[in-house]
């Protein structure tokens, strides 16, 4: 019964639980009063947007990696980069760009603070694009994988996790283990990576060559569950922290996340279905029994520089999505602008609260640990950490023993998240949430930033299937990384890249990816302006989910690269 | 007429057990609803007269003992008849309510008589024990007379509780069975009634029917030695009481029907046509009187399809009872929910407890059907029917019942339900298998794997 997305699309109310018939044009659903605007508006955008870089960009130049590698920079994760740029263009790697421009070096880069954690090469076996050996991972060849089957199911990684030493790529699994991915320092040329590059072996450094500016390499060791990827350094004259990992900075009970659920405006006593029974305590109508619309079902947020939307969708009867958008001031009193999106494991129990705990305690430690002057990158890893916490202290909750449904397994969510400090873009995940990189100059190439903890990903990565099998297979969508007390082993995997142009972030669940899964796919349905109204393009992206179907919960955040001056944040 | 004025009336907890993913189109929602109550403070109290500081007791009790002719042959059943209501009356508490009354064609007040109630206490109770002697057996057997002397009796008295106690060990031949049926809907909801047939000459179906009406239970005494204790227990249930008169009310949604709703533990007992409307889209199921126990039912309700990703409330069972001043008083309520999801992993799976009592139902109904074939001459209905109950009480746990059916049909495969019918089976063997036939038992816990037996 996996009904294709296209079904509804447009042809009835986009609100799950109304799906009163609505004709273009209407502004808002006459069964529910949904505003169909943002439905219309991504219909309507996508014939207007530029054509994404698909074309232009083969020749243009790639943003350029943060220190250290350069495509490490955007395509960091490995197989992802090849995608990106020659989205739309029948060929992978055909495109990719040569060019690559010079990203500024980091401040503070002389090393003289402790080095960030990085991955050696060899620590990360198999999660590189490097060329023949790994499929790459374009849009094109993938497709949205089955928007049907929304729900993932965690399970175990295909092989058996590595020490904790290892990376990030689920299981690196002991065959055949593609190339490296970009190892630390490697120079920016984006480009190699995805293209054509020759394979290669594991260990050996990451395809382009030219280290620009970047800093020496930092040691492997020190944090082991991080990508190399660029490490950008600390601002001089902040420390970075040292604490393990697993001491992650406590949130700090004072830093709130302002408004991270906007309240609910509960005023309709009447059912929004029938509009003739009254709205009993817990919700239901007390003529129909209808659940009504919750508060979680359609949430809206802008806070200055940042914006998300998340929607329940079409085919979920809750949203079991968060988000938490922020800004606070570094330590040296510039801005920094960070959005947190997880998306609750269907199969788990109480889906809905693991997010939102994750999402909140996510933004409390990076509220807390940016302003001390904690590097963005480790801050981002110490607050995966504390919303894994979040997350596994659920499960020791008396309300998780009547779980609800078929499910008993530990509350779980993915998460990814993203702060935008000064020259310095940092993303995080865990799990099978995305962060996107879209130029606004579209003729550059949009990026996927991040690499899903998924079944099909570990497949390409091991070199087990090539991309095309590993997502057809049912279980493509499976994660195989999430935060929750179930997990196997929390792999907080963290990014870090100095963009060299104005763009736009994308960071967003799969309720949306499903629809726009390469990265050119995602940057042709984000309006052209996105950086000027970053509320408008969520709502434009959800439309565009909810418009292909709604199968999953969407959720989505805009944060502009680079964040506009001081004066739009609210720390 | 339900009073809370005692401080500890139990309180009530609803627990709802349902897988509620419904397929895209799917329309029934099965939920078993597991009502709870706790904190009467009767737990374990065993026929102290007593009552327990600071309470009064608020309750009526009708003994009603068949005194026909029957009972004198053997003249142990008349003789046990009467020990075992004098020892039910000493488990009498003090300040309860009693009567005794003798049952033949006609009914009589046995004590202590003149249209009333005695209140127990040392004094009543002795010479309740003493009219006792005056029974004796001669006469017919005409329950509805019984029922309404114990009905105009226990309206006497203005309390929480009324209940009665009957003893039968004949066919109800002195009367029509619309008599008696009359009798019964007359006294429906007025007071509870257990229901005991001794020796093997009454009709079970009878006598398991004034139980059902009556809200109370059923049985068999086969063995006249037994009644004793039978009735000593029967008599503390009653006093452990609490709360009378409660209801199991279901609102269901527009559009909705209620395919059935049955009580499935301690026993099977259909409810489905004993609604009574309580209002938009709601009606009542009497569920009788309550004091530390736990009950189950097992709700269907017919739900308009909805699309994927809706919910709906298919169903809010609540315990309500009524109030001094007319209108009711909500004890506890569960939500029976619908989603309807494209996921049919979720959608296809069968919550263990609605499988569990779905399977107890069967179990009931095909022992009563098999033992009715039987009666009937159609031994290959019979083998079939039984052999399917005893598959299902191998499967489902219920040893009881399976020692039972084991005593009807020798068992040749439990786990394939192979049986065949004993050539001779003793008549108290087949009326105690048909009597406990609605007799179930609970999930077994995976810690604990104690059935617990209602």
């Amino acid at each position: 019964m996996s009904q294709m997305p296209q079904s509804a699309a447009g042809s009835t109310c986009p609100n799950p639980a109304c799906e009163e018939p609505v004709e273009s044009g209407d502004r808002f659903c006459g069964g529910c009063g949904y505003d169909l605007s943002t439905v219309w508006a991504a219909v309507g955008d996508r014939p207007t947007l530029p054509v994404n870089g698909a074309r232009g960009d083969r020749t243009g130049t790639t943003r350029q990696a943060p220190r250290g590698s350069g495509p490490a920079g955007l395509a960091r994760p490995g197989a992802a980069h090849p995608g990106a740029p020659e989205h739309g263009a029948g060929a992978p790697g055909a495109g990719a760009p040569g060019a690559f421009v010079e990203w500024p070096a980091a401040p503070g880069t002389d090393g003289s603070e402790l080095p960030a954690p990085v991955h050696l090469p060899t620590d990360l076996p198999g999660t590189d694009s490097g060329g023949g050996a790994l499929p790459t991972h374009t849009e094109d060849a993938v497709g949205p994988a089955d928007p049907a089957t929304g729900e993932r199911r965690p399970t175990p990684p295909a092989a058996a996790p590595e020490g904790p030493g290892t990376a990030p790529g689920p299981a690196a699994g002991p065959s055949a283990p593609p190339a490296p991915p970009a190892p630390p320092q490697q120079p920016p040329s984006f480009p190699a990576a995805g293209a054509a590059a020759a394979p290669v072996p594991p260990g050996a450094p990451a395809p382009a060559s030219a280290p620009n500016a970047a800093p020496a390499p930092q040691p492997a060791a020190a944090e082991p569950e991080d990508y190399e990827l660029a490490a950008p350094r600390p601002p001089a004259g902040t420390v970075l922290r040292d604490d393990p990992p697993g001491s992650g900075a406590p949130a700090d009970p004072r830093t709130v996340v302002p408004g991270a659920l906007p309240a609910p405006a509960p005023e309709a006593r009447l059912c929004v279905f029938c509009a003739t029974g009254r709205v009993d305590r817990d919700d239901y109508c007390e003529n129909c029994g209808k659940a009504q619309p919750r508060e979680r079902d359609h949430v809206e947020q802008e806070l200055g520089a940042v914006a998300a939307v998340s929607d329940r969708g079409h085919r979920h009867h809750r949203n079991e999505d968060a988000f938490a958008v922020s800004s606070t001031a570094l330590q040296d009193g510039a801005p920094a602008v960070l959005a947190i999106v997880c998306d609750g494991v269907s199969s788990a129990s109480r889906p809905d609260d693991a997010s939102s705990a994750a999402s909140r305690a996510a933004t409390e430690s990076l509220l807390a640990a940016l302003p001390r002057g904690t590097h963005p990158q480790q801050a981002m890893h110490e607050a995966i950490l504390a919303a894994s916490k979040a997350v596994n202290a659920l499960a020791g909750e008396p309300g998780a023993v009547h779980a609800q449904g078929p499910n008993h397994n530990a509350p779980a969510c993915t998460l990814v998240g993203a702060i935008i400090a000064k020259d310095l873009l940092v993303v995080g995940w865990v799990g099978d949430s995305r962060a996107y990189w879209v130029p606004v100059d579209r003729s550059a190439p949009a990026a996927r930033l991040t690499e899903d903890d998924s079944w099909a990903a570990q497949m390409v990565a091991t070199g087990l299937m090539n991309e095309a099998e590993a997502y057809a297979d049912e279980r493509a969508h499976a994660i195989t990384g999430w935060l929750g007390a179930d997990a196997y082993e929390l792999e907080p995997h963290t990014a870090a890249f100095k963009p060299d142009r104005p763009g736009v972030v994308v960071v967003c669940t799969d309720g949306l990816w499903n629809y726009a899964e390469g990265a050119g796919d995602m940057a042709s349905i984000l309006p052209p302006d996105a950086a000027q109204r970053p509320l408008h393009s969520a709502r434009v992206l959800v439309g565009h989910a909810l418009d292909g179907g709604g199968h999953d919960n969407v959720t989505v955040a805009v944060l502009p690269f680079p964040a506009p001056p001081p004066g739009a944040g609210s720390a | 007429m339900a009073r809370f004025s005692k401080s500890n009336a139990p309180r009530f907890a609803v627990d709802v057990y349902q897988n509620e993913y419904l397929p895209a189109g799917g329309r029934d929602v099965n939920a078993i609803v597991t009502v709870t109550a706790t904190g009467g403070g009767t737990t374990g109290t065993t026929g102290a007269h007593l009552p327990g500081p600071g309470r009064t007791p608020d309750a009526a009790v009708a003994v009603m003992v068949d005194c026909s002719g029957s009972m004198d042959y053997p003249p142990t059943k008349m003789r046990n008849a009467r020990e075992a209501t004098a020892a039910a009356i000493d488990t009498l508490r003090d300040g309860v309510h009693f009567a005794v009354i003798g049952g033949t064609h006609r009914a009589v007040e046995v004590y202590p008589g003149a249209g009333r109630l005695a209140v127990a206490d040392e004094a009543s109770r002795e010479q309740a024990k003493q009219a006792l002697r005056k029974l004796s057996a001669g006469g017919g057997t005409a329950i509805g007379t019984w029922l309404r002397l114990a009905d105009r009796l226990l309206a006497t008295a203005d309390v929480a509780i009324r209940h009665g106690i009957l003893l039968t060990d004949g066919r109800n031949e002195h009367e029509s069975a619309d008599e008696l049926r009359a009798a019964l809907e007359a006294c429906s909801g007025r007071f509870t009634c257990d229901a005991r047939g001794v020796g093997t000459d009454w009709e079970v179906k009878e006598v398991t029917a004034i139980a059902s009406a009556l809200l109370g239970s059923a049985d068999i005494v086969a063995d006249p030695s037994g009644l004793a204790d039978d009735f000593t227990r029967m008599m503390e249930t009653v006093m452990g009481k609490e709360v009378a008169d409660v209801s199991l009310r279901l609102w269901t949604p527009m559009g909705a029907e209620v395919a059935f709703v049955k009580q499935v533990a301690p026993a099977v007992e259909e409810l489905t046509a004993r609604r009574t409307e309580a209002g938009p889209r709601a009606g009542d199921y009497p569920t009788g009187s309550w004091g530390d126990e736990s009950r189950d039912y097992h709700v269907c309700v017919r739900v308009p399809a909805a699309g994927v990703g809706q919910e709906m409330l298919a169903a809010r069972a609540s315990l309500v009872v009524p109030a001094d001043d007319g209108s009711v008083r909500t004890l506890a309520q569960g939500l029976v929910r619908a989603l309807w999801t494209d996921d049919l992993s979720a959608s296809t799976s069968i919550n263990p407890q609605v499988a569990h009592y779905t399977g107890q139902a069967e179990l009931a109904e095909v022992i009563q059907q098999g033992l009715d074939a039987r009666k009937a001459g159609d031994d290959d209905g019979a083998t079939a029917k039984l052999g399917r109950a005893v598959q299902l009480a191998g499967a489902l746990g219920n040893e009881d019942t399976a020692k039972l059916l084991a005593k009807v049909v020798d068992v040749v495969d439990v786990a394939a339900g192979t049986v065949r019918l004993k050539a001779r089976v003793a008549d108290a063997d087949e009326m105690t298998l048909e009597t406990r036939s609605t007799k179930t038992v609970r999930v077994k816990k995976s810690t604990s794997r104690e059935p617990q037996q209602g």
